[in-house]
Protein backbone atom coordinates (compact mmCIF):
# COMPACT_ATOMS: atom_id res chain seq x y z
CA UNK A 1 0.00 0.00 0.00
CA UNK A 2 1.72 3.61 -1.20
CA UNK A 3 2.55 5.05 2.17
CA UNK A 4 1.90 8.82 1.70
CA UNK A 5 2.18 11.25 4.40
CA UNK A 6 -1.38 11.20 5.68
CA UNK A 7 -1.38 15.44 5.48
CA UNK A 8 0.72 17.49 3.36
CA UNK A 9 3.02 19.59 5.59
CA UNK A 10 1.27 22.67 5.03
CA UNK A 11 -1.84 21.62 6.53
CA UNK A 12 -0.57 19.78 9.09
CA UNK A 13 1.39 23.36 10.09
CA UNK A 14 -2.38 25.25 9.93
CA UNK A 15 -3.70 22.60 12.15
CA UNK A 16 -0.45 22.58 14.82
CA UNK A 17 -0.78 26.53 14.48
CA UNK A 18 -4.38 26.30 14.83
CA UNK A 19 -4.39 23.87 18.07
CA UNK A 20 -1.51 25.92 19.28
CA UNK A 21 -3.69 29.79 19.21
CA UNK A 22 -6.50 27.59 20.93
CA UNK A 23 -4.02 26.06 23.70
CA UNK A 24 -2.62 29.90 24.16
CA UNK A 25 -5.93 31.19 24.71
CA UNK A 26 -6.75 28.51 27.71
CA UNK A 27 -3.74 28.91 29.66
CA UNK A 28 -3.10 32.48 29.48
CA UNK A 29 -4.87 34.36 32.77
CA UNK A 30 -8.61 35.60 32.31
CA UNK A 31 -9.02 38.82 29.98
CA UNK A 32 -10.87 41.43 31.27
CA UNK A 33 -14.68 41.55 31.00
CA UNK A 34 -15.73 42.26 26.90
CA UNK A 35 -18.28 44.85 26.02
CA UNK A 36 -20.75 42.95 25.04
CA UNK A 37 -20.57 41.10 28.30
CA UNK A 38 -20.29 44.47 30.68
CA UNK A 39 -23.74 45.08 29.03
CA UNK A 40 -25.69 41.84 29.27
CA UNK A 41 -24.29 42.38 33.18
CA UNK A 42 -25.84 45.81 33.49
CA UNK A 43 -29.18 44.54 32.21
CA UNK A 44 -29.20 42.17 34.76
CA UNK A 45 -27.74 44.06 37.51
CA UNK A 46 -29.49 47.26 36.38
CA UNK A 47 -26.05 49.16 36.94
CA UNK A 48 -25.58 48.01 40.69
CA UNK A 49 -21.95 46.93 41.34
CA UNK A 50 -20.37 43.56 40.60
CA UNK A 51 -17.67 41.97 42.54
CA UNK A 52 -15.52 38.73 41.38
CA UNK A 53 -15.80 35.81 43.65
CA UNK A 54 -18.11 33.05 45.59
CA UNK A 55 -19.26 31.69 42.43
CA UNK A 56 -17.67 29.07 40.67
CA UNK A 57 -18.51 28.71 36.69
CA UNK A 58 -17.40 24.95 36.09
CA UNK A 59 -16.92 24.33 32.16
CA UNK A 60 -14.40 22.36 30.37
CA UNK A 61 -11.69 24.53 29.11
CA UNK A 62 -11.67 23.34 25.71
CA UNK A 63 -14.93 21.77 24.84
CA UNK A 64 -15.78 18.47 22.88
CA UNK A 65 -18.27 20.06 21.18
CA UNK A 66 -19.80 23.49 21.24
CA UNK A 67 -23.12 22.30 20.58
CA UNK A 68 -23.91 20.47 23.98
CA UNK A 69 -21.21 21.86 26.70
CA UNK A 70 -21.91 20.65 30.29
CA UNK A 71 -21.95 23.45 33.05
CA UNK A 72 -22.38 23.85 36.31
CA UNK A 73 -22.42 26.89 38.38
CA UNK A 74 -22.21 26.69 42.17
CA UNK A 75 -22.27 29.83 44.37
CA UNK A 76 -20.80 29.66 48.19
CA UNK A 77 -23.62 30.64 50.12
CA UNK A 78 -25.66 29.15 52.99
CA UNK A 79 -29.16 29.53 51.65
CA UNK A 80 -30.88 30.78 55.04
CA UNK A 81 -34.10 33.00 54.51
CA UNK A 82 -31.58 35.69 56.22
CA UNK A 83 -28.70 34.81 53.40
CA UNK A 84 -29.70 33.30 50.44
CA UNK A 85 -28.94 33.31 46.32
CA UNK A 86 -31.74 34.71 44.38
CA UNK A 87 -30.78 34.37 41.15
CA UNK A 88 -28.62 32.92 38.90
CA UNK A 89 -27.59 34.07 35.33
CA UNK A 90 -25.16 33.29 32.48
CA UNK A 91 -24.04 35.26 30.08
CA UNK A 92 -22.20 35.38 26.36
CA UNK A 93 -20.27 37.17 24.86
CA UNK A 94 -20.63 35.58 21.44
CA UNK A 95 -23.67 33.62 20.68
CA UNK A 96 -26.50 35.36 18.46
CA UNK A 97 -27.77 36.56 21.54
CA UNK A 98 -26.19 36.98 25.02
CA UNK A 99 -28.69 34.89 27.41
CA UNK A 100 -28.06 31.49 28.33
CA UNK A 101 -30.15 31.07 31.72
CA UNK A 102 -31.52 32.58 33.71
CA UNK A 103 -32.50 31.55 37.34
CA UNK A 104 -34.95 32.20 40.44
CA UNK A 105 -33.65 30.60 43.86
CA UNK A 106 -35.86 30.30 47.23
CA UNK A 107 -34.19 29.24 50.79
CA UNK A 108 -35.88 26.10 50.13
CA UNK A 109 -33.43 24.83 47.40
CA UNK A 110 -31.00 24.44 50.18
CA UNK A 111 -27.61 24.53 48.20
CA UNK A 112 -27.03 27.02 45.31
CA UNK A 113 -25.99 24.39 42.29
CA UNK A 114 -27.15 24.36 38.60
CA UNK A 115 -26.25 22.11 36.24
CA UNK A 116 -27.58 22.58 32.60
CA UNK A 117 -26.16 21.66 29.02
CA UNK A 118 -25.48 24.79 26.71
CA UNK A 119 -24.48 25.73 23.08
CA UNK A 120 -20.87 27.78 22.22
CA UNK A 121 -21.08 28.67 18.64
CA UNK A 122 -17.13 29.73 19.07
CA UNK A 123 -14.57 30.53 21.16
CA UNK A 124 -15.42 33.34 23.55
CA UNK A 125 -15.77 34.59 27.51
CA UNK A 126 -18.76 33.37 29.30
CA UNK A 127 -19.69 34.88 33.06
CA UNK A 128 -21.94 34.09 35.55
CA UNK A 129 -23.38 36.00 37.67
CA UNK A 130 -25.41 35.36 41.49
CA UNK A 131 -27.83 37.40 42.83
CA UNK A 132 -27.79 37.23 46.91
CA UNK A 133 -30.39 38.39 49.18
CA UNK A 134 -28.39 41.48 50.52
CA UNK A 135 -29.10 42.96 46.94
CA UNK A 136 -24.65 42.12 45.96
CA UNK A 137 -23.92 40.48 43.15
CA UNK A 138 -20.94 38.02 42.65
CA UNK A 139 -19.35 36.81 39.58
CA UNK A 140 -17.15 34.51 37.91
CA UNK A 141 -16.01 34.91 34.16
CA UNK A 142 -14.28 32.57 31.92
CA UNK A 143 -12.82 31.43 28.93
CA UNK A 144 -13.72 28.45 26.56
CA UNK A 145 -12.27 27.17 23.69
CA UNK A 146 -14.87 25.90 20.89
CA UNK A 147 -13.66 23.88 18.07
CA UNK A 148 -15.82 22.62 15.03
CA UNK A 149 -16.23 18.67 14.81
CA UNK A 150 -14.05 16.91 12.73
CA UNK A 151 -17.10 15.04 10.66
CA UNK A 152 -20.14 16.58 10.32
CA UNK A 153 -23.03 15.85 8.08
CA UNK B 1 9.09 9.17 28.48
CA UNK B 2 7.99 11.22 25.43
CA UNK B 3 10.62 10.06 23.57
CA UNK B 4 8.87 6.05 24.44
CA UNK B 5 5.78 7.45 23.92
CA UNK B 6 6.07 8.67 20.32
CA UNK B 7 8.06 5.53 19.51
CA UNK B 8 5.44 3.75 20.62
CA UNK B 9 3.18 5.21 18.85
CA UNK B 10 5.45 5.14 15.51
CA UNK B 11 5.52 1.57 15.88
CA UNK B 12 1.79 1.12 16.23
CA UNK B 13 1.18 3.57 13.21
CA UNK B 14 2.91 0.52 10.96
CA UNK B 15 -0.14 -1.78 12.17
CA UNK B 16 -1.97 -2.62 9.34
CA UNK B 17 -4.97 -4.67 11.39
CA UNK B 18 -7.51 -3.73 13.68
CA UNK B 19 -6.16 -1.99 16.76
CA UNK B 20 -4.18 -4.69 19.21
CA UNK B 21 -5.99 -3.18 22.47
CA UNK B 22 -9.17 -2.29 21.54
CA UNK B 23 -10.62 0.69 22.95
CA UNK B 24 -14.05 2.15 23.24
CA UNK B 25 -14.73 5.14 22.44
CA UNK B 26 -15.89 5.87 25.86
CA UNK B 27 -12.25 6.23 26.67
CA UNK B 28 -11.34 9.14 24.66
CA UNK B 29 -14.11 11.36 26.07
CA UNK B 30 -13.36 13.48 28.85
CA UNK B 31 -14.49 13.10 32.56
CA UNK B 32 -17.52 15.27 31.69
CA UNK B 33 -19.15 13.38 29.03
CA UNK B 34 -18.36 10.06 30.26
CA UNK B 35 -20.38 10.87 33.45
CA UNK B 36 -23.33 12.00 30.74
CA UNK B 37 -23.10 8.46 29.51
CA UNK B 38 -22.91 6.63 32.74
CA UNK B 39 -25.80 8.33 34.18
CA UNK B 40 -28.74 7.04 32.62
CA UNK B 41 -31.08 9.82 34.41
CA UNK B 42 -28.37 12.48 32.24
CA UNK B 43 -27.95 10.38 29.25
CA UNK B 44 -30.25 12.08 26.90
CA UNK B 45 -29.96 8.73 24.78
CA UNK B 46 -32.19 7.38 27.59
CA UNK B 47 -35.02 9.50 25.94
CA UNK B 48 -35.21 7.33 23.23
CA UNK B 49 -35.00 4.08 24.53
CA UNK B 50 -37.71 5.11 26.89
CA UNK B 51 -39.80 6.06 23.87
CA UNK B 52 -38.54 2.56 22.52
CA UNK B 53 -40.28 0.89 25.36
CA UNK B 54 -43.37 2.31 24.45
CA UNK B 55 -43.44 1.37 21.04
CA UNK B 56 -42.13 -2.50 21.72
CA UNK B 57 -45.85 -2.38 23.15
CA UNK B 58 -47.74 -0.73 21.13
CA UNK B 59 -50.02 -2.09 18.74
CA UNK B 60 -49.55 -0.74 15.00
CA UNK B 61 -51.69 -1.06 12.39
CA UNK B 62 -54.76 -3.83 12.52
CA UNK B 63 -52.11 -6.60 14.10
CA UNK B 64 -49.91 -6.96 17.18
CA UNK B 65 -47.25 -5.30 18.78
CA UNK B 66 -43.44 -6.75 19.44
CA UNK B 67 -44.53 -7.67 22.82
CA UNK B 68 -46.98 -10.39 21.64
CA UNK B 69 -44.31 -12.30 19.90
CA UNK B 70 -41.25 -11.53 21.92
CA UNK B 71 -42.80 -10.76 25.06
CA UNK B 72 -40.50 -8.96 27.67
CA UNK B 73 -37.65 -7.60 25.87
CA UNK B 74 -35.18 -7.65 28.84
CA UNK B 75 -35.44 -11.05 28.54
CA UNK B 76 -35.99 -12.04 24.52
CA UNK B 77 -33.94 -9.43 23.20
CA UNK B 78 -31.33 -9.70 25.74
CA UNK B 79 -28.12 -10.73 23.74
CA UNK B 80 -29.73 -9.67 20.13
CA UNK B 81 -27.27 -6.40 19.24
CA UNK B 82 -24.33 -8.27 19.95
CA UNK B 83 -24.70 -10.58 16.90
CA UNK B 84 -25.58 -8.10 14.62
CA UNK B 85 -25.49 -7.43 11.61
CA UNK B 86 -26.65 -10.93 10.68
CA UNK B 87 -27.37 -13.31 7.77
CA UNK B 88 -31.01 -13.16 7.03
CA UNK B 89 -31.87 -16.34 5.10
CA UNK B 90 -35.24 -15.19 3.15
CA UNK B 91 -33.50 -12.42 1.74
CA UNK B 92 -30.26 -13.90 1.61
CA UNK B 93 -28.32 -11.12 2.63
CA UNK B 94 -26.37 -9.62 5.91
CA UNK B 95 -29.48 -7.12 7.41
CA UNK B 96 -28.65 -4.91 10.18
CA UNK B 97 -30.55 -4.56 13.30
CA UNK B 98 -32.80 -1.64 11.71
CA UNK B 99 -33.51 -3.73 9.17
CA UNK B 100 -34.16 -6.68 10.78
CA UNK B 101 -36.71 -4.20 12.40
CA UNK B 102 -37.83 -3.52 9.66
CA UNK B 103 -38.85 -7.30 8.43
CA UNK B 104 -40.53 -7.95 11.66
CA UNK B 105 -42.68 -5.29 10.58
CA UNK B 106 -43.83 -5.94 6.88
CA UNK B 107 -43.32 -9.72 7.16
CA UNK B 108 -45.20 -10.52 10.70
CA UNK B 109 -46.61 -6.99 11.97
CA UNK B 110 -48.12 -6.29 8.02
CA UNK B 111 -47.57 -2.43 8.37
CA UNK B 112 -45.17 -0.15 6.70
CA UNK B 113 -41.32 -0.03 7.28
CA UNK B 114 -39.91 2.69 9.59
CA UNK B 115 -37.97 5.05 7.54
CA UNK B 116 -34.09 5.33 8.43
CA UNK B 117 -33.37 7.43 10.85
CA UNK B 118 -36.86 8.27 11.91
CA UNK B 119 -37.48 8.89 15.56
CA UNK B 120 -39.34 5.62 15.97
CA UNK B 121 -37.14 3.99 14.20
CA UNK B 122 -34.04 5.12 16.49
CA UNK B 123 -36.10 4.85 19.69
CA UNK B 124 -37.28 0.84 18.67
CA UNK B 125 -33.32 0.23 17.98
CA UNK B 126 -32.08 2.24 20.97
CA UNK B 127 -34.67 0.00 22.59
CA UNK B 128 -33.74 -3.36 21.93
CA UNK B 129 -29.52 -2.72 21.75
CA UNK B 130 -29.89 -1.17 25.09
CA UNK B 131 -31.12 -4.74 26.37
CA UNK B 132 -27.98 -5.91 25.14
CA UNK B 133 -26.14 -3.01 27.65
CA UNK B 134 -22.24 -4.93 29.19
CA UNK B 135 -22.55 -7.69 27.14
CA UNK B 136 -19.23 -8.03 24.44
CA UNK B 137 -20.30 -7.45 20.87
CA UNK B 138 -20.40 -11.11 19.47
CA UNK B 139 -20.66 -11.02 15.91
CA UNK B 140 -22.85 -13.97 14.21
CA UNK B 141 -20.48 -16.52 13.16
CA UNK B 142 -23.07 -17.91 9.98
CA UNK B 143 -20.83 -18.88 6.99
CA UNK B 144 -22.86 -16.65 4.18
CA UNK B 145 -21.51 -13.64 6.23
CA UNK B 146 -18.08 -14.09 5.68
CA UNK B 147 -17.83 -12.95 2.02
CA UNK B 148 -19.83 -9.73 2.74
CA UNK B 149 -17.89 -9.14 5.90
CA UNK B 150 -14.93 -9.59 3.56
CA UNK B 151 -15.90 -6.86 1.08
CA UNK B 152 -16.45 -4.00 4.18
CA UNK B 153 -13.07 -4.90 5.22
CA UNK B 154 -11.70 -3.87 1.72
CA UNK B 155 -14.04 -0.63 2.07
CA UNK B 156 -12.86 0.12 5.03
CA UNK B 157 -8.78 -0.24 3.75
CA UNK B 158 -9.90 1.37 0.83
CA UNK B 159 -9.18 5.23 0.19
CA UNK B 160 -11.67 7.26 -1.20
CA UNK B 161 -13.43 10.51 -1.69
CA UNK B 162 -10.82 14.04 -2.52
CA UNK B 163 -9.40 13.86 0.67
CA UNK B 164 -8.48 10.18 -0.70
CA UNK B 165 -8.42 8.79 2.92
CA UNK B 166 -9.26 5.64 4.36
CA UNK B 167 -10.66 4.80 7.72
CA UNK B 168 -7.69 2.43 8.31
CA UNK B 169 -5.56 5.26 8.05
CA UNK B 170 -7.01 7.12 11.09
CA UNK B 171 -8.89 4.85 12.94
CA UNK B 172 -6.42 1.96 12.69
CA UNK B 173 -2.73 4.02 12.28
CA UNK B 174 -3.74 7.15 13.94
CA UNK B 175 -6.31 6.73 17.09
CA UNK B 176 -5.26 8.61 19.92
CA UNK B 177 -3.59 11.92 17.61
CA UNK B 178 -5.58 14.99 16.98
CA UNK B 179 -7.59 15.83 14.37
CA UNK B 180 -8.52 20.14 14.87
CA UNK B 181 -9.79 19.96 18.20
CA UNK B 182 -11.01 16.20 18.67
CA UNK B 183 -8.90 12.82 19.60
CA UNK B 184 -9.46 10.40 16.98
CA UNK B 185 -11.15 7.46 18.68
CA UNK B 186 -10.10 3.67 17.54
CA UNK B 187 -13.64 4.02 15.43
CA UNK B 188 -15.80 1.14 17.19
CA UNK B 189 -19.45 0.47 16.86
CA UNK B 190 -20.19 -0.93 20.42
CA UNK B 191 -22.33 2.08 21.29
CA UNK B 192 -24.99 2.37 18.86
CA UNK B 193 -27.34 4.08 18.31
CA UNK B 194 -25.38 7.15 20.01
CA UNK B 195 -26.35 10.50 21.04
CA UNK B 196 -23.93 12.88 19.17
CA UNK B 197 -23.68 16.19 20.98
CA UNK B 198 -22.83 17.27 17.42
CA UNK B 199 -26.55 16.04 16.20
CA UNK B 200 -27.39 16.99 19.77
CA UNK B 201 -30.05 13.94 18.56
CA UNK B 202 -29.99 10.07 18.58
CA UNK B 203 -28.46 8.67 14.99
CA UNK B 204 -27.64 5.36 13.55
CA UNK B 205 -24.00 3.70 12.83
CA UNK B 206 -24.98 4.52 9.34
CA UNK B 207 -26.00 8.53 9.72
CA UNK B 208 -22.05 8.74 11.80
CA UNK B 209 -20.91 6.46 8.67
CA UNK B 210 -22.18 9.07 6.56
CA UNK B 211 -20.64 11.44 8.62
CA UNK B 212 -17.66 10.63 7.81
CA UNK B 213 -17.81 9.83 4.16
CA UNK B 214 -18.91 13.47 4.13
CA UNK B 215 -15.91 14.43 6.37
CA UNK B 216 -13.16 13.10 3.46
CA UNK B 217 -15.43 14.24 0.68
CA UNK B 218 -16.51 10.99 -0.81
CA UNK B 219 -19.73 10.68 -1.44
CA UNK B 220 -22.24 8.84 1.21
CA UNK B 221 -23.95 5.71 -0.42
CA UNK B 222 -27.80 5.47 0.24
CA UNK B 223 -29.16 4.46 3.71
CA UNK B 224 -29.60 0.60 3.78
CA UNK B 225 -26.98 0.22 0.18
CA UNK B 226 -25.34 -2.77 -0.15
CA UNK B 227 -22.38 -1.49 0.73
CA UNK B 228 -23.60 0.77 4.34
CA UNK B 229 -24.52 -2.93 5.33
CA UNK B 230 -21.09 -4.58 4.02
CA UNK B 231 -19.61 -2.07 6.04
CA UNK B 232 -21.62 -2.01 9.22
CA UNK B 233 -20.93 -6.11 9.02
CA UNK B 234 -17.02 -5.81 9.23
CA UNK B 235 -17.09 -2.85 11.67
CA UNK B 236 -18.84 -4.73 14.14
CA UNK B 237 -16.76 -7.68 13.75
CA UNK B 238 -13.78 -4.99 14.77
CA UNK B 239 -15.36 -4.39 17.48
CA UNK B 240 -15.50 -7.83 18.90
CA UNK B 241 -15.45 -8.52 22.58
CA UNK B 242 -16.01 -4.60 22.90
CA UNK B 243 -19.13 -3.83 25.40
CA UNK B 244 -21.87 -2.51 24.53
CA UNK B 245 -22.80 0.76 25.44
CA UNK B 246 -26.18 1.83 23.88
CA UNK B 247 -27.48 4.26 24.40
CA UNK B 248 -23.76 5.47 23.99
CA UNK B 249 -23.22 9.41 24.31
CA UNK B 250 -20.08 10.84 21.89
CA UNK B 251 -18.57 14.20 20.69
CA UNK C 1 -46.20 15.21 25.00
CA UNK C 2 -42.37 14.85 25.37
CA UNK C 3 -40.72 12.15 26.66
CA UNK C 4 -39.12 13.06 30.15
CA UNK C 5 -36.47 11.65 32.69
CA UNK C 6 -36.76 12.96 36.40
CA UNK C 7 -34.20 11.52 39.22
CA UNK C 8 -36.40 12.63 42.12
CA UNK C 9 -35.91 10.90 45.38
CA UNK C 10 -39.54 9.52 46.33
CA UNK C 11 -38.61 9.10 50.23
CA UNK C 12 -36.34 11.55 52.51
CA UNK C 13 -35.21 12.86 55.98
CA UNK C 14 -36.54 16.16 56.98
CA UNK C 15 -33.93 18.74 56.09
CA UNK C 16 -32.06 16.56 53.76
CA UNK C 17 -31.04 18.62 50.47
CA UNK C 18 -32.14 16.22 47.25
CA UNK C 19 -30.81 16.45 43.82
CA UNK C 20 -33.34 16.70 41.01
CA UNK C 21 -32.13 15.67 37.12
CA UNK C 22 -34.52 16.45 34.93
CA UNK C 23 -33.95 15.51 31.17
CA UNK C 24 -37.05 16.43 28.14
CA UNK C 25 -36.90 15.92 24.98
CA UNK C 26 -36.87 19.13 22.70
CA UNK C 27 -35.61 20.48 19.61
CA UNK C 28 -34.75 23.94 21.58
CA UNK C 29 -34.85 25.09 17.71
CA UNK C 30 -32.68 28.10 18.23
CA UNK C 31 -34.42 30.79 15.72
CA UNK C 32 -30.94 31.52 13.95
CA UNK C 33 -30.03 28.76 11.72
CA UNK C 34 -31.18 28.19 7.90
CA UNK C 35 -32.90 25.24 7.19
CA UNK C 36 -32.16 23.35 3.69
CA UNK C 37 -34.24 25.86 1.55
CA UNK C 38 -31.97 28.61 2.93
CA UNK C 39 -35.03 29.99 4.73
CA UNK C 40 -34.59 30.82 8.74
CA UNK C 41 -35.92 28.58 11.04
CA UNK C 42 -38.16 30.10 13.34
CA UNK C 43 -37.49 29.48 16.89
CA UNK C 44 -39.14 26.85 18.62
CA UNK C 45 -37.73 26.32 22.46
CA UNK C 46 -38.78 25.85 25.69
CA UNK C 47 -38.42 28.95 27.70
CA UNK C 48 -39.49 28.32 31.09
CA UNK C 49 -39.06 25.70 33.69
CA UNK C 50 -40.50 25.91 37.26
CA UNK C 51 -40.68 23.29 40.50
CA UNK C 52 -43.15 23.66 42.49
CA UNK C 53 -43.22 22.00 46.05
CA UNK C 54 -46.69 21.62 47.48
CA UNK C 55 -47.93 24.02 45.43
CA UNK C 56 -44.90 26.97 45.93
CA UNK C 57 -42.68 27.75 43.48
CA UNK C 58 -38.93 26.90 45.26
CA UNK C 59 -36.50 26.81 41.53
CA UNK C 60 -37.50 28.34 38.18
CA UNK C 61 -35.93 28.87 35.20
CA UNK C 62 -36.08 31.00 31.88
CA UNK C 63 -34.22 29.56 29.12
CA UNK C 64 -32.72 30.77 26.16
CA UNK C 65 -31.60 29.12 22.83
CA UNK C 66 -28.53 29.33 24.20
CA UNK C 67 -29.95 25.58 25.99
CA UNK C 68 -28.55 22.68 23.89
CA UNK C 69 -31.70 20.30 22.73
CA UNK C 70 -32.94 17.89 25.17
CA UNK C 71 -32.74 20.20 27.84
CA UNK C 72 -31.14 19.11 31.08
CA UNK C 73 -31.65 21.00 34.35
CA UNK C 74 -30.42 19.75 37.77
CA UNK C 75 -30.67 21.53 40.99
CA UNK C 76 -31.31 21.34 44.85
CA UNK C 77 -34.35 20.83 46.76
CA UNK C 78 -34.53 21.05 50.77
CA UNK C 79 -36.50 18.17 51.76
CA UNK C 80 -38.87 19.63 54.37
CA UNK C 81 -42.36 18.10 54.31
CA UNK C 82 -44.29 14.93 52.21
CA UNK C 83 -46.19 15.85 49.36
CA UNK C 84 -45.12 16.81 45.46
CA UNK C 85 -42.91 18.24 43.24
CA UNK C 86 -44.00 19.63 39.89
CA UNK C 87 -42.01 20.04 37.29
CA UNK C 88 -43.24 22.80 34.46
CA UNK C 89 -42.01 23.34 31.03
CA UNK C 90 -43.25 26.05 28.65
CA UNK C 91 -42.30 27.46 25.51
CA UNK C 92 -43.35 28.23 21.88
CA UNK C 93 -45.79 27.27 20.01
CA UNK C 94 -48.13 26.75 23.34
CA UNK C 95 -45.72 23.94 24.26
CA UNK C 96 -46.53 23.09 28.21
CA UNK C 97 -46.09 19.56 30.04
CA UNK C 98 -46.24 19.39 33.74
CA UNK C 99 -44.88 15.74 35.02
CA UNK C 100 -44.73 15.14 39.34
CA UNK C 101 -43.07 13.12 41.63
CA UNK C 102 -43.94 12.23 45.19
CA UNK C 103 -42.15 12.66 47.85
CA UNK C 104 -42.39 11.49 51.76
CA UNK C 105 -40.40 13.49 54.05
CA UNK C 106 -39.95 11.30 57.55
Amino acid sequence: MNDRPLFDPSRRDLLAAGLGVGLCVVWRPARALSDELTGALRGFTGGAPTREGKVNFDIAPLVENGNTVPITVTVDNPMTTANHVQAIAVFNEKNPQREVIACKLTPRVGRPVVSTRIRLATTQQLVAVAKLSDGSYWTHTVDVVVTLAACIE
Amino acid sequence: MLALAWLLGWASAFAQSAPDSKRSGFDTMSPRIQAMQRDDQQNPGMLWVADGEVLWNKIFGITFSCAHCHGDAKKSMRGVAARYPDWDPIDKKPVDLTQRINLCRTRHQLVLPLPPESEEMLGLEAYVAHQSRGMPMAPSAAKELDAPRERGRQQYEQRIGQLNLSCALCHDKLPGHMLAGATIPQGHVNGYPTYRLEWQGMGSLQRRLRNCLSGVRAEPPPFNSTEMVELELYLAQRSAGLKIETPAVRP
Amino acid sequence: MARTLIHAPTTARKGEVLEIRTLIAHPMETGYRAGADGRTLPRDIIRRFSCRYNGEVVFSADLYPAISANPYLAFNVVADASGSLTFTWEGDNGFAQTESATITVS
